[in-house]
C-alpha cells in the first residue's frame, strides 16, 4: 500500500497542506474529507545520525573477498544527482540511455574515479566515496541518507575494480537494483535495468561473458524516483552459482 | 429477440471478465471472513464490502480507525482486526492497530470494537514502515503471528498474544523479506508461507503489483523461493499477476472452506471493465508441487466434463451413432488422397433421441455431439465465494444437466432456471473441479457431482480424497 507514497512524494511537495491531503485521500482509498487521526509519539528505536558507519566501513587499499555469495559490496560511488522524478515507471530503455548520458561525469567508462575526487556533473560539485557494504547490496537511499543529502529523486554513479587472478570465461553478471539502471564492463554495456524494478538478487542477467586476467572495471548508474534506491551486483557461472574466485579494489 | 440476445451476450461479456459483481470496489482488502452467514472484508480509509453469498458485494462494512490496509481473523467466537494507522507516510512512521469485536454485522447487538492496542511501529527511521499486516494463527501451535512491512526496508514478524490481541510479551521484530507489501502467512504441510506483494500500486492501469511467495520450515523464516532465492534478497515465486483486463493483484488473503477447496481474496488495482477503479477478486487457489498458485476462475464455454475416476466424458444416455468413416485395410498400399472427415454434428443425431427428459451417464469420449456441453453464467445473479451459478447444457440445445430429488442426474429438454438446474463449480487445490448443483430438491444435503462408477455419475456428498467427486473440463 505504500507505494502511492513512493510513487507520489516529490510531487506532493510541491502542494500546499490541502491539496495535499486532497491527493493522498484520492490516492489511498481514503474517502474525500477523511482526516487521518494524528499518530501518537512513536519512540526513536536506533541511531538517527548521518554517519556511514552505520552501513557501510571506507574502503581501504586492500583487496577484499566479495561478500558471502560473490556479491559485489565495494564500490566508489558519486553523491547523488538530483533529479525530479514523479513515478519510476518513466525509466524506459531510452529513457536510461539518454538520462546517464546527459548525467555522466565522465564518457570514459574505463576511467577510476579516485576516493574524494570531487567532479562536476552540470552545475553540481560532486564527491566520490569509496565504501564497503555492510549487506550483500549497497543500499544508497542509506547512504544518501548518511551523507545528510535528499533520499528521493536521486541518480547515483558507481565504480568498481574486479580482481581476478587468472580469465574466468562464461560468467555472467547479474544485478537487482531499484528502480532503473545500467552497468558496463570494461567499458561496454552489459545489463540494463529499466522500467520500475525492485532490487531483487539475479533480477538481470547479461550474456555469458569473460573476465579478463587482472583489472575489470565496472560502472554503474542506479536512478531513483520516490522510494528506497538500492543495489545487488554480482557474477554467476553457467549453472548459477556465485563466482567467488576474484576480488575487489576501489583502485 | 434481437435485443433479448444483446442483453445475453452483454451479460456474458461482462461476466468472463468481471472479478466480482456489485460493487466492489475496495483497495488493500482484508481476508474475506464469514460471520453469520455473510462475507466481510475491510479495506484502507476504513469501511469495506459485505456479500450475502460470495459473489454480489456491497459496501456496509465498519471498521473504525481509517489508517489503511486492514486484516482479520476469526480467533474463538471473536473476530481480531488489525490495521495500520496510516496508508504509508513520507515519514515513514506508522502504527499497527489491534482491536476485537464478537460480530462483524453492524447491525447486530453485539457489534463493539474494543479500544485499539498498539502492537508494532516504525519511527520514521529504521528500515521498515508499520503498515500492511496480515495474521496467521498457526494451526499446529496455537500461536499467533503477524507480517508487516512495505517496500521501505523489511518486512517484519511478530508474535502476538492470541487471548489478548497484544504483543506477546518479550517479543521482537524478526525481518523476513525485503521489497515486500501486504505480507500474509500462511501455513500447509508442514510448510510455512509467506505471500507477500511486489510491484507498484496506486497507478491505476499503470499498477504493476503481482503476488509471489517464499516457503520455509519455520514461521520466522528464512523464506525461500523456487530457485532458491531468499525473499530477504528480493526472491518470491509468482501466484498470481495482472490477468486480462483486471490489473495489479495484490494484497493476498487465504479462506479455507473446506479440504480441497481453498480461495484466495485480492484486489486488482484496475479493471478495465468498470473505469480502471479498484476492485476486489476472489480466485481458486490451486497447490503445485508443494507451491500455492492462483487458478482459473471458470470461464464459460464448451467443453467434454470428465471424470478423474476414469478418465471418461459425462454424456447423454442416448445410442451411439457410428460414424460413415470405417477404417481401411490397415497395411494395404492406399494413394486416395487425404481429407478431413467431417465431425459427427447434433443435427446428424438428435432426431433419434427421445424429446423428453434423458438420463446421463459417463462413457467413453468420442467426440460426439451427446458428449459436448455447453456452460454459461446462469441468468441469475446470485452465486458462491468467487463465481456465479452455471446453466449447463449439451451443446446447440437447451437441454439441461438437472439435478433429481432422488440425487441423480438427468437432462431435461429446456433449461428454466430453477435452482436444481443452477450449478457451482469450484476448482480444487489440485487443479481438478467439483461439480455442485445449487440445490437438491427436498433435501438439505450439498452434494457433488459424482461417479459412482466408472459409467454411473450420480449426487454424492463431496470428498477431496476421492477421485469420484472430481472432474476436469477439456476443451477439444
Amino acid at each position: 500500500m505504500n507505494k502511492i507514497r513512493k510513487s507520489l512524494h516529490p510531487v506532493l511537495a510541491f502542494f500546499t497542506l490541502f491539496s495535499l491531503q486532497f491527493f493522498v485521500n484520492t490516492a489511498t482509498g481514503q474517502p474525500p474529507g477523511f482526516q487521518r487521526p494524528p499518530l501518537p509519539p512513536i519512540p526513536i528505536k536506533g541511531d538517527t545520525t548521518h554517519t556511514l558507519s552505520r552501513h557501510f566501513s571506507t574502503a581501504t587499499n586492500t583487496k577484499i573477498a566479495p561478500y558471502t555469495n560473490g556479491f559485489v559490496h565495494r564500490w566508489l560511488v558519486l553523491e547523488p544527482i538530483k533529479k525530479d522524478i514523479a513515478r519510476n515507471n518513466i525509466f524506459t530503455d531510452n529513457y536510461l540511455r539518454n538520462t546517464f548520458q546527459t548525467d555522466n561525469f565522465l564518457d570514459n567508462y574505463l576511467v577510476v574515479p579516485k576516493d574524494g575526487e570531487m567532479v562536476k556533473v552540470g552545475n553540481q560539485d560532486l564527491k566520490w566515496y569509496g565504501l564497503d557494504s555492510k549487506t550483500f547490496n549497497f543500499n544508497l537511499f542509506n547512504f544518501s541518507y548518511d551523507i545528510n543529502k535528499p533520499k528521493y529523486g536521486l541518480l547515483f554513479w558507481l565504480v568498481t575494480v574486479i580482481d581476478c587472478p587468472e580469465e574466468i570465461q562464461n560468467v555472467r553478471m547479474t544485478a537487482g537494483c531499484n528502480s532503473g539502471g545500467m552497468f558496463w564492463l570494461n567499458g561496454k554495456e552489459v545489463l540494463m535495468l529499466s522500467g520500475d524494478r525492485d532490487m531483487i538478487v539475479d533480477n538481470v542477467a547479461s550474456p555469458l561473458l569473460t573476465l579478463k586476467k587482472g583489472k575489470n572495471i565496472i560502472r554503474g548508474a542506479v536512478i531513483n524516483g520516490p522510494g528506497m534506491a538500492n543495489f545487488c551486483l554480482r557474477f554467476i557461472d553457467e549453472k548459477g552459482k556465485p563466482v567467488k574466485s576474484i576480488s575487489i579494489s576501489k583502485n | 429477440m434481437k435485443f433479448k440476445l444483446i442483453v445475453f451476450l452483454s451479460i456474458l461479456l461482462t461476466n468472463t471478465v468481471k472479478g466480482q459483481i456489485g460493487k466492489p470496489f475496495i483497495h488493500d482488502p482484508s481476508t474475506i471472513v464469514e460471520c453469520e452467514g455473510k462475507f466481510y472484508t475491510f479495506g484502507t480509509g476504513g469501511g469495506g464490502l459485505i456479500s450475502n453469498d460470495g459473489w454480489t458485494w456491497h459496501g456496509g462494512a465498519v471498521r473504525p480507525g481509517g489508517g489503511a490496509a486492514p486484516d482479520v481473523i476469526k480467533i474463538g467466537d471473536r473476530y481480531l482486526v488489525v490495521y495500520g494507522a496510516t496508508g504509508g507516510s513520507t515519514s515513514h512512521k506508522g502504527i499497527i492497530y489491534t482491536m476485537w469485536n464478537k460480530t462483524l454485522d453492524p447491525k447486530s447487538p453485539d457489534f463493539k470494537y474494543s479500544e485499539p492496542i498498539i502492537v508494532a511501529t516504525s519511527d520514521g527511521y529504521e528500515e521498515n514502515d508499520a503498515i500492511d499486516p496480515g495474521i496467521m494463527l498457526d494451526p499446529t501451535t496455537g500461536r499467533l503471528w503477524l507480517a508487516y512491512g512495505t517496500y521501505y526496508g523489511y518486512t517484519r514478524i511478530i508474535e502476538l498474544d492470541p487471548r489478548t490481541g497484544k504483543l506477546k510479551a518479550g517479543n521482537k521484530p524478526v525481518d523476513v523479506a525485503i521489497v515486500c507489501e501486504a505480507a500474509d502467512l500462511i501455513y500447509r504441510d508442514g510448510w510455512y508461507y509467506l505471500l507477500a506483494t511486489h510491484g507498484s500500486c496506486c497507478d491505476g492501469a499503470n499498477s504493476t503489483y503481482n503476488v509471489v511467495v517464499g516457503r520455509s520450515k519455520k514461521v520466522t523464516g528464512p523464506y525461500i523461493d523456487n530457485v532458491g532465492r531468499s525473499m530477504m534478497e528480493g526472491g518470491g515465486k509468482m501466484v498470481v499477476a495482472t490477468r486480462g483486463r483486471l490489473i495489479g493483484p495484490g494484497h493476498f488473503g487465504r479462506v479455507i472452506l473446506e479440504k480441497g477447496v481453498e480461495k484466495m481474496s485480492i484486489h486488482y488495482e484496475a479493471d478495465l471493465d468498470q473505469s480502471g477503479r479498484s476492485v476486489l477478486g476472489i480466485l481458486p487457489i490451486v497447490w503445485k508441487d508443494g507451491w500455492p498458485v492462483a487458478g482459473e476462475k471458470f470461464k464459460e464455454g464448451t467443453y467434454e466434463i470428465e471424470s478423474v475416476r476414469r478418465g471418461y466424458g459425462l454424456e447423454l444416455a442416448v445410442d451411439f451413432t457410428r460414424m460413415a468413416n470405417a477404417p481401411r485395410g490397415f497395411g494395404q498400399v492406399n494413394n486416395d488422397p487425404i481429407k478431413p472427415v467431417p465431425n459427427q454434428e447434433l443435427a446428424d443425431v438428435i432426431k433419434n433421441w427421445p424429446n423428453g427428459n434423458i438420463n446421463v451417464r459417463i462413457g467413453d469420449y468420442m467426440h460426439r455431439p451427446h458428449q459436448k456441453w455447453t456452460i454459461t453464467d446462469a441468468p441469475d445473479s446470485t452465486g458462491y465465494l468467487g463465481g456465479p451459478y452455471y446453466k449447463i447444457v449439451l451443446e446447440g440445445t437447451e437441454r439441461a444437466l438437472t439435478a433429481t430429488a432422488d440425487a441423480q442426474l438427468i437432462t431435461v429438454p429446456a433449461f428454466t432456471g430453477s435452482p436444481e438446474q443452477l450449478w457451482r463449480i469450484d476448482q480444487l487445490t489440485d487443479g481438478t473441479y467439483r461439480i455442485m448443483p445449487k440445490i437438491v430438491p427436498n433435501s438439505n444435503k450439498k452434494l457433488a457431482l459424482v461417479s459412482a462408477g466408472d459409467s454411473t455419475p450420480s449426487l454424492a456428498e463431496f470428498d477431496f480424497a476421492s477421485d469420484n467427486s472430481k472432474w476436469n473440463f477439456r476443451v477439444h
